[in-house]
Order: C-alpha cells, then sequence, then structure tokens
C-alpha cells in the first residue's frame, strides 16, 4: 500500500509566496521552504522538523541522535541559524527557510567550501555526524569570518569517533577559502 | 572463457570475462556459487567468480570491499590493497561495499568472501593475506594480454597506473586490455606479488571514498534505507533485566494518528535467535517515526523488576574486595610464571593499588536499526549496520529456517561500530516484527526497528565495569620482580556457551605486558555476577586491564623516585621477542622501546621533572600493534586542562597512512572522553543513563585541539588500526595528571574522583 497519511508532502502552488498561506489550498498546512523548494505539512503540528525531513521528504542528510538537542547530528539552518531539528516543532515554521546539507552544493554540484575542507581535510571517519558538524561549521562561519580556537570550542556538536582535530582544521580550511576573492 | 588459480586448499582466485569487455576476478572458497553481487561491480560474471574486481572497458575499476566500514576506513584501504597489486589508476576505482558472501552448499552456508568480520583489528591483516592476490593476478592477466597483443614476452612488461607500459614506453591501457584478459590461461601457480619499493598507492595518504557522500548527506546508512516503505517500529522496553511488563495503555497508542498497531515481542524472540538475555518488549507500528514515538509514549508502559535485582556497581565492587580477600574464592589463573608470593617475601619494597572502571557504553552515532522485507514463503533482505553479517546471518537463518539462497544480507557504511554491532539484538527484533502477526495493512511491507538514544543507552551490550588489585615487588635495585594482578568482572562471554575456565579471555589478555619481563608474574581472574548483556568494546579485553597495568608502572617508578619513561625502558629490557599467545605476536620490546622513546621526544620529556604541567606516558600492545600515549595536562581550579596528547604507534606497514592516523586520533579522543566523564551507572536494577546529558560523550571543548600522532616507518606486516589507539591514552591521561595535581585517580571516570579528591 501506498504512503497516503496525513503527513504526505504537498507541495505548496508555485508562484506564491512561501510566507503567505496559499489562496486555494487544498488542505490547510504549513508552508515552508527547503533548499530553495516549497512544501506544505498537513500532518501532525507538532512533528519534529526533523522526521518531517527525513520522513516524508526523504531528505536523510540531517541525522537522528539523542532527541533532546544534545549532540548537533540533525543541525539544519532555518533562516540563517544552526538549530537542532529535532527540537523544531513543524508549528514553528510556517514561511521559514530551511537549509539542509543537501542544499549546500551549488545545482551544478560545486561544493559549498566547508564541504570542500571536509574532503581536504579527511574529516570523516564514520561520517553520521558530519553533516550536522558541517551546518554548525557553516553557521559558524557566517557570523564569524575568522575563528577563533575558542569560537569553534563553543559548537557543541559531538563526534563520537573523534575526528575533532580534523574538523578544527577543516573549519579554519574553509575559512580562508571563503576569504579569497572569487576567481 | 574464465580460470583460476588455487590459493590453499580451500581458497582461490576466480576470474571471467564480464559484460562489455570486462575482466572480473574473485576470490571463492571451494563449491561456492555467488549470489548476485552489488550492481556495477560484475555485470553477468557474477555467477562465475567471486565478486571483488571488475576491470571495465571503459577505463573504470570496480572494487568490492568484503569487510563492514563503520568508520575504520577499510572501504579505503582494502580497495588501495588490491589495486595497489593491479596497478590500477586510483581515479578510476569505484568502491561497492559487498553484502555477506553467503552461498549453499549442502543447506549448510558457505561464506564466499571468509569472516567478513570487522573487530578486533582483523580486516587489514586478513586482507594483506589474500587481497593482495587478487589484484596480483589482474595484473598478471592483463600483462599476458598486452603482450599476446605486442608480440613481447610478458616480462618486458610492467603495470603502472593502469596501463601496461612495454620497456621503450609504449603503453596499452588496462581497459583495452580487459576483454583479452579474460581469455587468458590461468597461471599455474599464484602470480608473484609486488615487490614493496614499487608501491604508488600502500604507504601512501588517501582520503575516504566515501567522503563527498558523506559531506552532502548524500551517504546512506542503514537509518536513511526506506526500501519498500517500511513500516517504522519503535519499541518499549523493559528496562529491567530479568523484568516483566507491569501495564501498557495499548489503545491510547493507536489512537495516536499514523500508528497501525502495537505487538508483543517476548523474550522467547529473542531466544529463537539465539540471543542469551533479552527482555519483553512492546513494539509500535507506525507510518512514520514521529507517529511511532508518538505512540510509544502514550503507551505509558510500566514495568516490573525481576526477582534479582540488578545489583549497584557499587555492591558487585564490593564483592571483587571480598573475593580478592578470600583464600577459598578460587579464580581463574590465566598467567603463573614463578612464584610471586616468595618473591613478595624477599621484596626491598611492596606496593599494592586498586583500580576501580565503569560499565562503559558504545553509544554509536547511529543508533541500532534494521531493515527486513521478509516474503514469508520465498526470501528475506536484511538492510543493516553490523560489524558482523554471518551473526545477522545466524539470526535471520535461526528465526526463519530459511535455506542460505533465500537470506540476503545488505551491509552499508555504518555510524560507527566499536563492537556494538558484533551483536545482532536488533535484527532480532525486526525479524520478530517481521514475522509477527500484523493488521492486513501492512502485512506485506518491510519493517524498520529504529532505536532512539535512551533504548541504545539502556539495553547495550556494555563494556564490563571492573575491579583490578595489582601487587609488586621491587628488589633492591628498583627492579620489579614480582607482579600479581588480579582482575574481577562480569565476563562478556558469560552465558553464550564459553567454558567457565575460558571466560576471562574476553576480559583480559593472558600475555599482555609486562607479563614476561617479570621473573615471578602472575594474573587471576575472579567472575562477577551480572544480568547486564555484555559485549566487546574496542578491544576491551586490553582496555581496562591496560588502564591498571600501566597506572601502577607509574605508581612503582614514582615510588622508587625513577623517571616513568627510564622505568618503562629499563622494565623492557634488552631487545627481545618476548612469546604471546594471542593474536600478533611475538612481541618485540626493542619496537615497544621504540614507540615510548619517540613519544617521549616529541612531547619534549626532558620537561618532565621541572614541568610545571604533569606528563605522562603510556604504552600497549595491541593485535600485534605498538602504541605509546605521552599526555600534557595544566592543572585549573576546577579540574584539568589537557594541553597536548602525543600518540605513536607502530602498526607495520602502513596501508593508508592518512586514514591510519584518524583512527589513532579519533581512538584517542574516545578514549580520553570516556576516561574523563563517561560511567554507566546501576541503580533500583536499571540503567539510569537516558542521552548524553548523563551520558557525556565530549564535544570539542574540553578535548585537545589536535592529536599529535607519529606513524613509525615499517616493512612488517600490517596490523588492524581501528582499535590501537585506545588502550594506552587513558593511562597516560592519568599518569599526567597525577604530575599535575599530586593525585592519583585509580577510579574511572576521572574528573569526577579528581574532584573527589582534590
Amino acid at each position: 500500500m501506498a504512503q497516503q497519511g496525513p503527513t504526505s508532502p504537498v507541495p505548496a502552488p508555485t508562484r506564491q509566496d512561501a510566507s503567505q498561506p496559499a489562496p486555494n489550498a487544498v488542505r490547510e498546512g504549513i508552508d515552508l521552504i527547503v533548499n530553495g523548494k516549497r512544501y506544505r505539512h498537513t500532518g501532525a503540528k507538532d512533528m519534529p522538523l526533523l522526521w518531517y525531513l527525513r520522513d516524508v521528504l526523504r531528505l536523510t542528510g540531517a541525522k537522528y541522535g539523542c532527541d533532546q538537542g544534545d549532540c548537533g547530528f540533525c543541525t539544519v539552518i532555518i533562516d540563517g541559524k544552526a538549530v537542532a531539528a529535532c527540537q523544531t516543532k513543524m508549528e514553528k515554521l510556517p514561511g521559514k527557510r530551511v537549509t539542509t546539507v543537501e542544499g549546500l552544493a551549488a545545482d551544478d554540484g560545486t561544493l559549498h567550501p566547508v564541504q570542500q575542507a571536509w574532503i581536504d581535510e579527511d574529516a570523516i571517519l564514520c561520517g553520521f555526524c558530519q553533516p550536522g558538524q558541517i551546518m554548525a561549521a557553516v553557521d559558524l562561519l557566517s557570523r564569524q569570518k575568522n575563528p577563533s580556537d575558542a569560537d569553534i570550542d563553543r559548537i557543541g556538536n559531538l563526534c563520537r569517533c573523534g575526528s575533532y582535530g580534523r574538523i578544527r582544521k577543516a573549519i579554519k580550511r574553509a575559512a580562508s577559502a571563503m576569504k579569497e576573492p572569487k576567481a | 572463457m574464465s580460470g583460476e588459480v588455487r590459493l590453499s586448499r580451500r581458497r582461490f582466485l576466480k576470474y571471467a570475462a564480464g559484460t562489455a569487455g570486462a575482466l572480473v576476478i574473485g576470490v571463492g572458497t571451494v563449491g561456492a556459487v555467488d549470489r548476485p553481487p552489488p550492481l556495477g561491480l560484475l555485470g553477468d560474471a557474477w555467477s562465475q567468480v567471486g565478486p571483488y574486481l571488475r576491470i571495465a572497458a571503459d577505463g573504470r575499476i570496480y572494487i568490492g570491499v568484503r569487510d563492514p566500514d563503520n568508520g575504520e576506513g577499510t572501504a579505503t584501504s582494502l580497495a588501495r590493497i588490491i589495486a595497489e597489486e593491479l596497478d590500477a589508476d586510483w581515479s578510476q576505482v569505484i568502491v561497492e561495499p559487498l553484502g555477506l558472501g553467503i552461498t549453499p552448499g549442502n543447506g549448510q552456508p558457505n561464506f564466499t568472501y571468509g569472516r567478513q568480520r570487522s573487530g578486533d583489528a582483523t580486516s587489514i591483516p586478513a586482507a594483506w593475506a589474500d587481497l593482495r592476490q587478487a589484484g596480483a593476478l589482474g595484473r598478471w592477466l592483463l600483462l599476458q594480454a598486452a603482450a599476446r597483443r605486442l608480440g613481447l614476452p610478458a616480462d618486458q612488461l610492467r603495470g603502472e597506473n593502469g596501463f601496461a607500459i612495454t620497456a621503450d614506453g609504449r603503453r596499452l591501457s588496462y581497459s583495452d586490455l580487459a576483454s583479452t584478459a579474460a581469455t587468458i590461461d590461468a597461471p599455474s601457480t599464484p602470480p608473484p606479488l609486488k615487490s614493496s619499493d614499487r608501491y604508488r598507492l600502500v604507504g601512501q595518504p588517501a582520503g575516504d571514498v566515501d567522503a563527498r557522500a558523506a559531506v552532502t548527506g548524500t551517504l546512506r546508512y542503514a537509518f536513511d534505507e526506506t526500501i519498500g516503505d517500511p513500516v517504522i517500529a519503535v519499541l518499549a522496553r523493559c528496562p529491567y533485566p530479568g523484568g516483566t511488563l507491569d501495564s501498557a495503555d495499548r489503545e491510547a497508542a493507536k489512537k495516536i494518528p499514523g500508528v497501525y498497531d502495537v505487538i508483543d515481542i517476548t523474550p522467547e524472540a529473542g531466544q529463537a535467535a539465539g540471543l542469551a538475555a533479552q527482555a519483553p518488549a512492546l513494539a509500535v507500528l507506525a507510518r512514520d517515526t514521529w507517529s511511532a514515538l508518538s505512540g510509544r509514549a502514550a503507551l505509558k508502559a510500566t514495568w516490573k523488576a525481576g526477582d534479582e535485582p540488578e545489583p549497584a556497581t557499587s555492591a558487585l565492587e564490593q564483592k571483587a574486595l571480598e573475593a580478592f580477600a578470600d583464600e577459598a574464592v578460587v579464580p581463574s589463573t590465566v598467567r603463573n610464571d614463578g612464584d610471586v608470593l616468595a618473591a613478595r617475601k624477599k621484596a626491598a619494597r611492596a606496593l599494592e593499588a586498586t583500580y576501580f572502571q565503569p560499565w562503559i557504553a558504545h553509544a554509536t552515532a547511529e543508533t541500532p536499526n534494521c531493515v527486513v522485507r521478509l516474503d514469508p514463503d520465498t526470501s528475506v533482505t536484511v538492510i543493516a549496520a553490523t560489524q558482523s553479517p554471518r551473526q545477522v546471518y545466524a539470526v535471520v537463518q535461526r528465526m526463519t529456517g530459511f535455506r542460505p539462497e533465500q537470506i540476503d544480507i545488505q551491509v552499508p557504511r555504518g555510524g560507527g561500530g566499536f563492537g556494538r554491532r558484533l551483536e545482532a539484538d536488533y535484527v532480532a527484533e525486526a525479524m520478530a516484527i517481521a514475522l509477527a502477526k500484523k493488521p492486513d495493512e501492512i502485512r506485506n511491507r518491510p519493517v524498520k526497528v529504529l532505536w532512539t538514544r535512551d533504548d541504545d543507552l539502556a539495553r547495550d551490550y556494555y563494556r564490563p565495569m571492573a575491579v583490578h588489585r595489582l601487587n609488586a615487588s621491587l628488589d633492591r635495585k628498583k627492579a620489579i620482580v614480582g607482579w600479581h594482578q588480579r582482575m574481577a568482572s562480569p565476563s562478556a562471554l558469560a552465558g553464550r556457551g564459553t567454558p567457565e575456565n575460558r571466560l576471562w579471555q574476553s576480559e583480559l589478555v593472558a600475555d599482555a605486558l609486562p607479563a614476561g619481563l617479570v621473573p615471578n608474574f602472575r594474573s587471576d581472574w575472579y567472575p562477577l555476577p551480572s544480568k547486564l548483556q555484555r559485549g566487546e568494546w574496542r578491544g576491551s579485553p586490553h582496555v581496562t586491564p591496560t588502564f591498571a597495568s600501566e597506572s601502577f608502572i607509574d605508581e612503582l617508578a614514582h615510588a622508587v623516585k625513577a623517571n616513568p619513561l627510564d622505568f618503562r625502558l629499563a622494565l623492557l629490557g634488552d631487545p627481545r621477542q618476548l612469546p604471546y599467545g594471542g593474536r600478533g605476536g611475538p612481541i618485540d620490546t626493542a619496537r615497544m622501546a621504540n614507540v615510548l622513546r619517540l613519544a617521549a621526544d616529541k612531547l619534549d620529556w626532558s620537561r618532565w621533572l621541572r614541568s610545571e604541567n604533569g606528563l605522562g606516558i603510556a604504552c600497549a600492545y595491541v593485535f600485534g600493534a605498538y602504541v605509546a600515549h605521552a599526555v600534557e595536562v595544566a592543572p585549573t581550579n576546577d579540574g584539568i586542562d589537557i594541553r597536548r596528547v602525543v600518540c605513536v604507534a607502530d602498526v607495520g606497514r602502513a596501508i593508508n597512512p592518512l586514514g591510519l592516523e584518524a583512527q589513532l586520533q579519533g581512538a584517542t579522543m574516545d578514549a580520553l572522553s570516556t576516561a574523563l566523564n563517561l560511567a554507566i551507572t546501576v541503580k533500583d536494577g536499571k540503567v539510569q543513563q537516558t542521552g548524553f546529558r548523563d551520558y557525556p560523550i565530549a564535544p570539542t571543548a574540553p578535548l585537545p585541539y589536535e592529536v599529535e600522532t607519529v606513524i613509525v616507518s615499517s616493512a612488517a606486516d600490517p596490523s588492524g588500526a581501528s582499535v590501537v589507539g585506545v588502550p594506552s591514552a587513558a593511562p597516560a591521561l592519568a599518569n599526567a595528571v597525577f604530575r599535575a595535581t599530586a593525585v592519583r585517580v585509580r577510579r574511572l571516570p576521572l574528573l569526577r574522583e579528581l574532584a573527589r579528591l582534590r
């Protein structure tokens, strides 16, 4: 049986500002933008964004780690700010713009400088926490172009494999890359 | 056309022509008929060879990696071992994880790829032993094909970076030669392996082959699997070992939108799967994860403890101390050289210390999960992160009664293993649900079991808590002449069919240093009773004993006012080989001394006496690898600041130094985080920890900014890498803390104990 429940994705009408309710909506719902695409959530209002991304949109880059907001595996960026998707209920998201790790690279596949730095520093071990680590780093670098070690220390994301040294180097490498004038 | 080359009585290399001019090479066992391999690897040739290697006519080289990669880097290093012998162009290599290689033979399973187990640092040594041969056969066939085409003797050709090259520089690409190579007659003996001076990949740094997928969020873990739109199952499990269900509101759970059903999972289901300890559970089946979680919350399940509640850790410690003191208690004597009691009577000095280590959880990043797609009449597909696909198979086979050819085990990359995924309890749960009677609307859909973090911490196969008592006797020259170590722990092997006199084998290593260095040496192990599930944890028989022994050696050095480095080097003595019953031996004392000296030099050990910061050192021999840690700690008002950490390792030949460094750094960080803060505790008969707030895996801040690694250059056969950086890190830290604070921490977790003692 195909999945036909109230949490099925119902894209909002195109050419409609997603911050406004769609006038001719088929069903009432929560309109939001994920990685530049419009969606309408018509399921449980208290569903955390993490499970909406993973189960409904099938965007599995944000990982489950603890459902207490402690590990950072599910870090995504909402309106320019890093948040734990497991702690963010859908009812808080009408009109919000969500960026997940899948939305970082350019359409032509060119990686975000933070992603590229992660590869260049070979920062992944098991890799499971890294989408969250990368989103946390993107957030930090959007606020702090020259992050100090103390700034990086304030990233609370956990890496169970202990790749912290290379993550630290990758953040600094990305900071340098993002300062270079674009060719 | 196809051929084969015998490697041993049971194993052989096979090769064949694949589709579109490809050459396909595999390592097989006698009698094997393979199941379909991963897409792209074999084309139509899978029925002729075990899938490891496909050289396609378009220039791409597909390499199958047999051992699961849960972050050990084996997807990269195993592929490079094959690519090296092939003289492949690494940029053209595509790596595919292999599922379980399982073939029928008289109704019994035949494991096509051998052990396929990632644990205890075995993948690399095993690959070194046979995967090189697969690459070498490929090179031999391709060079023969080139020779035939050019009318030259094959010995006038060499392979390099995806080409066969003549002495005068003519080049034929492997892709052009593949179809011809598949028609060449097999050599009568396995082709020779390359000499190491021709290595271009082995020994050179390589980034993880899955890095791009990982950083773009497209690397698919079992947790991300959505095959067949699976029903999501979340379980409420009895938290008491041996406990029972008290009450649950099933109807409330079923009223949650999206919940299909609530079903009982009995302990018998686990027993049917061959698992020892299982407790009852209720499985909430739902359309999506949130509905399942909401349904579980609505259950409000309550549970009753069993007749004999699990004791608190302190009670087990008390039992250990009583056993040590009671001569009527007979331990398992693991090793006994000379006469430790006689040595003690003659000793100039005798010292004793007791060390306490808590229960530890694995807390893998990716929590346990499993997807099962079952057709009750024909077949089952299981997708799970595992370190032991064969253990998964055993559980699935017992629960279904299926023949080998009906069972397909797929193993995607896993989000951390550390020994947790040697167990298949989560597979048994998913199988039990798949086999259970369910409502019609979901009867034929796959089942996906997901564990939340509190599930994971509450129902782990924990690293056993342990108490170690060490007694040493020193002579007038400050040499250790007697060493008696007593360890008490609940064995991780108990309840698994291991005879009682072997239960110590999961707990300690009989010939671990300083065995062999001290003339009168005795090692005793005492069992402790517990109902908690226990398992392997990142080389655990090396881990807790090494904390005790390497702390104690440091204590002895300080007792005789010796520099701990000099004291250790004197203990190691003249270069020699020490017999070693475990894997990897014998122990070469010169290689151990070397890593100690290098670690000390890197940390500028000459500061040891006068530095305001504390410097500590420790070493370990782990599955054939020699490792030393040197740590610098500064005291702070409320604890310590770990300023520098050095890790030096001699693992023999480093297949991928970049990956090896990552393993050493990660293992060190893990060991430090664990030693600083982590403990699983039992209260009122159940595990107390529910998340990262009370089981605080360290974020980056309290850990050192980097782990400075030194990899000893060696041509010795390679050992594994993933666990070897763990055992010596915690004692080096504790030894540094002693120098920094004058407090000897004999109980972990360290920070809590340090605060108590200061």
